[in-house]
């Protein structure tokens, strides 16, 4: 019998993870996907918002503003690159100039420090990229930025430090309560636990609804980027966003903590919640969208587009605490939409901290210090790289030759708690492939490196888990049935 | 061992088919202490898995595969005594040729060069610069990766292939994969003409009825996991798809082989100007870049079709940096060279016209904007023709050669420009 099981291993379940660490107790988190953070937190804008503009009194408004506090110390904690570049919300006529105005005025209520309205001359010196037209600005001094898988990996990596298991390709079916506590029904068998957390994303609302008295509906939005290539020059330093609309913060452009440029997302309402596609029509919109903040937009050096998933909540505010109607023991953080990765730090702390209390669970006596992320060995200075290669030779030989990813780190993220098992694993852990040739030269070498660590064979190594296989099989095997993918 | 301070006079980036060529001439003229660093455990770049032949018919006068063209210039490389060293990346390079690589046997070291060749080569455009929609499942590779994993690991990346992009590599992978027991379905290029040279289309797509259906490229990608299948369309003369055209392709495997960019963030870093025609460095004659003691050749300097072309142009950068090092640089007037109608990214961009009389001769490389057939390939210096030849066809799938020799670059003495253009007319 567990005494917790968190079900999502994204930005939330893997936060919520690490607080119920600190206590005694049998805790796993399990996640249909084979790697954590393959949901919503993989594929958002990485964006540590200030908190001017959600509802004031809302639990999105509270927990932003008390997430985004939390982020620098908890980023240095975990040896995660973080940044506070600052945003601007631009106004392009007088209508807007009200919106901004207004959210200036929320910004207050909300108590983030420091917004103001700053005039176009003023927006102009900032920011010399901005399209001419723009008449004033939301200055936000303490808009941040953050990786988002970085951060899961790094949050699931702390808390399997502290005794949390991780069941990953385990997905919940089903949901029964039984004598004190519950069982999950999975496609690896039936857990029992005393008690449960949904944090499954866009598939929240289906496990509330089957022990929940108020039913939920969670929208999937999708919301379509383009990446652009890094550079010592990018045209923004700090985030650039339009006015919100009633479908979110709109198209926005921004730097991202790896100096890369991003700039989307669109907001579609989809039917079904694993359908990242992108769409001819959807990458036009981001880019014309994206023209009116940069009118000498340009996707020469685009090196890939994506889209990630929002779990939209009908009612539009976060759902956190317990499941309504149903028995004890049962809680839930969703509708975690933006901005979720920003309250997560604050999710986590609060339910991981409530769930404990419920099961009276001791807290440990005795914390090993969890130690931080090793520094990516492209940020290194040339001192820091050479002590990385005297304690490990493997810091070498170069892997991935646009990120600078070396040896040494691909296996160190195969080896981590929650390591690596597929390419697109090593490549969310280390940027190998990630950058500009999109892991065109390093991926039959990190093929070679996940068989070597893990002992499998290159047939056997995926994309991303269950049939997303990479090859099909030996030379040889072609035109045999000896087991090799395809006919 | 670490932090080590090597005094070097020319140091060679990469050990393709252009920095060994390029070390060999500085070798054979008479320079002694030469480094090459290669990225790779092999010398060769990426001849080592292009073991289809039709190399060296140019430069030896013999059919070759690549591994045997490579292994030429490794044997003479070694003959000579240069020191290659492999499984070293440089991670940088400066604007006065400090180099900085790492390697596992040797940690971080840092060269002092006389002077720099680059030589890295290119990489394959991938999915994402091209923005093509659909899921982001197993199963799409660039056709040079692919060729990698067939002829260097002996892994099939697919059983039912499509190619995008009609280049060289994805022609010779469409026989490759056919050969090795694959269906490979189309080859669906989106221009109205081919990228790839005409004996590869013949060679690699008919011999074997592959179709090649130009005016065409992917809309759409599916499969959640691993690939299923591609939309593919019929695009108008803008490039833009025509609805009602779709047609599907049931297939575990998408080749790209939509372009190569040459692979200049070392140079960016050491500050070389690079033209938004080639990708690669502006050169002048003797392939120096703005930079000083910094020479560029091959496919990092513009793409080629033929390593013979790679092979030759190197030499001329590694006896440029001989004369570099021994102070005898070319010193003179720079003429700057022009693309003029139909011409894209003529190499080099500048010329250099020494006091003394011309004794050499430039070929003024570049590709044709468009597929023109029977038309006149001129040079002009001002408004003066220097030459005026006619083609049977000049296409953007093969590199154009103009000539320029030792009476044409005499009657640029007085001029402002060099211009290379393509007419229709007979022009005098």
């Amino acid at each position: 019998m567990y005494d917790v099981l968190i079900i999502g291993a994204g930005v939330i379940g893997c936060a919520v993870a690490r607080q119920i660490a600190q206590y005694e107790g049998k805790v796993a988190v399990l996640d249909k996907a084979g790697d954590v953070s393959e949901g919503a937190s993989k594929a958002n804008s990485g964006i540590v918002h200030a908190g001017y503009d959600a509802t004031p009194g809302s639990e999105k408004a509270r927990l932003n503003v008390k997430g985004a506090a939390m982020y620098p110390q908890l980023c240095r904690q975990l040896g995660l690159p973080y940044g506070q570049p600052g945003a601007l919300v631009l106004a392009f006529d007088e209508a807007d100039r009200a919106a901004i105005q207004a959210l200036e005025a929320q910004s207050r209520v909300n108590e983030v420090a420091g917004c103001r309205v700053i005039e176009r001359d003023e927006v102009l010196a900032m920011e010399p990229n901005v399209n001419p037209a723009v008449v004033c600005a939301l200055h936000v001094p303490t808009s941040g930025l953050v990786s988002p898988y970085e951060l899961t990996h790094a949050l699931a990596n702390a808390a399997a430090a502290g005794g949390v298991e991780f069941q990953l390709e385990t997905e919940v079916t089903g949901i029964e309560q039984i004598e004190g506590g519950w069982a999950l029904h999975t496609n690896r068998g039936v857990l029992y636990t005393r008690a449960f957390v949904n944090c499954a994303g866009v598939y929240g609302g289906v496990l509330h609804n089957m022990i929940s008295t108020r039913p939920v509906r969670i929208i999937p939005r999708r919301g379509q980027y383009y990446l652009l290539d890094r550079d010592e020059h990018l045209p923004f330093g700090m985030t650039m966003f339009q006015v919100p609309t009633k479908m979110g913060k709109g198209v926005l452009i921004s730097p991202t903590t790896h100096g890369n440029l991003l700039i989307g997302p669109t907001a579609e309402d989809i039917e079904d919640g694993g359908d990242v596609t992108t769409t001819a029509d959807g990458l036009a919109d981001v880019l014309s969208k994206a023209a009116l903040t940069w009118p000498d937009i340009s996707t020469r050096s685009v090196i890939t587009n994506f889209s990630g998933i929002r779990a939209h909540e009908a009612g539009g505010d976060f759902i956190i605490g317990t499941v309504e109607g149903a028995g004890e023991g049962a809680f839930e953080a969703i509708g975690i939409e933006s901005p979720g990765l920003t309250a997560a730090p604050a999710i986590g702390e609060e339910l991981g901290t409530w769930v404990a209390y419920f099961l009276q669970l001791p807290k440990k006596r005795y914390m090993r210090d969890v130690p931080p992320m090793p520094k990516a060995f492209s940020h290194m200075s040339p001192g820091e790289r050479e002590a990385a290669y005297l304690k490990d030779p493997e810091y070498g030989r170069i892997v991935c030759r646009c990120e600078t990813v070396t040896e040494a780190e691909v296996r160190q993220a195969i080896r981590q708690p929650v390591g690596a098992r597929t390419l697109d694993g090593v490549k969310r852990r280390t940027r190998a492939g990630m950058g500009r040739c999109q892991g065109g030269f390093c991926s039959p070498r990190v093929v070679q490196i996940l068989c070597e660590e893990l002992g499998m064979k290159p047939e056997e190594v995926t994309k991303f888990g269950g049939g997303s296989w990479l090859l099909a099989g030996t030379l040889d095997s072609m035109g045999t049935e000896d087991g090799s993918h395809g006919e | 061992m670490a932090n080590e301070h090597t005094q070097v006079d020319i140091l060679v980036v990469g050990a393709g088919p252009a920095g060994l060529a390029a070390a060999i001439s500085a070798k054979e003229a008479g320079i002694e202490r030469i480094v090459v660093l290669e990225r790779e455990d092999f010398q060769g770049g990426i001849l080592r898995q292009c073991i289809h032949n039709g190399f060296g018919l140019h430069r030896f006068k013999v059919e070759l595969t690549g591994p045997e063209y490579a292994q030429r210039d490794i044997d003479r490389a070694a003959e000579l005594g240069i020191d290659i060293r492999t499984g070293v990346t440089v991670l940088e390079v400066s604007d006065d040729r400090r180099v900085t690589a790492i390697s596992q046997q040797g940690g971080l070291q840092v060269f002092e060069a006389g002077a720099v060749i680059l030589a890295m080569g290119c990489r394959e455009r991938s999915r994402g610069a091209l923005a093509i929609p659909g899921t982001r499942c197993a199963g799409i590779f660039s056709a040079g990766t692919a060729q990698r994993y067939v002829n260097l690991e002996g892994y099939m990346p697919g059983r039912r292939v499509v190619i995008l992009g009609s280049g060289d590599i994805g022609l010779i992978m469409a026989r490759r994969m056919t050969l090795q027991g694959a269906k490979v379905l189309a080859c669906v290029e989106l221009m109205p003409y081919s990228s790839g040279l005409n004996r590869n289309i013949v060679q690699c797509l008919q011999d074997y009825d592959i179709p090649l259906l130009l005016s065409h490229t992917v809309t759409d990608i599916h499969g959640r996991e691993r690939l299923t299948g591609v939309t593919v369309s019929q695009v108008d003369e803008n490039r833009r798809p025509i609805p009602g055209t779709e047609q599907h392709f049931d297939c575990d495997t998408l080749l790209l082989s939509v372009g190569l960019i040459p692979e200049n963030e070392l140079s960016q870093g050491a500050g070389v100007e690079l033209s938004a025609a080639t990708s690669g460095a502006v050169v002048d004659n003797t392939l120096q870049t703005n930079v000083p003691g910094i020479f560029a050749c091959g496919n990092v300097l513009h793409v080629h079709d033929l390593v013979d072309h790679v092979s030759n142009e190197a030499s001329v950068a590694g006896r440029a940096a001989a004369a570099y090092v021994r102070g005898k640089a070319w010193q003179g007037r720079s003429l700057p060279v022009m693309d003029g109608a139909g011409v894209r990214g003529t190499v080099p961009q500048r010329i250099i016209l020494p006091e003394v009389p011309v004794d050499f001769t430039i070929d003024l490389m570049f590709r044709p904007i468009n597929v023109y057939r029977n038309h006149y390939l001129v040079v002009r210096a001002d408004d003066k023709v220097l030459s005026c030849k006619k083609h049977m066809i000049l296409t953007p799938g093969e590199m154009a050669v103009a000539p320029m020799n030792e009476k044409m670059l005499e009657q640029c003495r007085d001029a402002q420009a060099v211009t290379v253009e393509i007419s229709e007319e007979k022009v005098s």
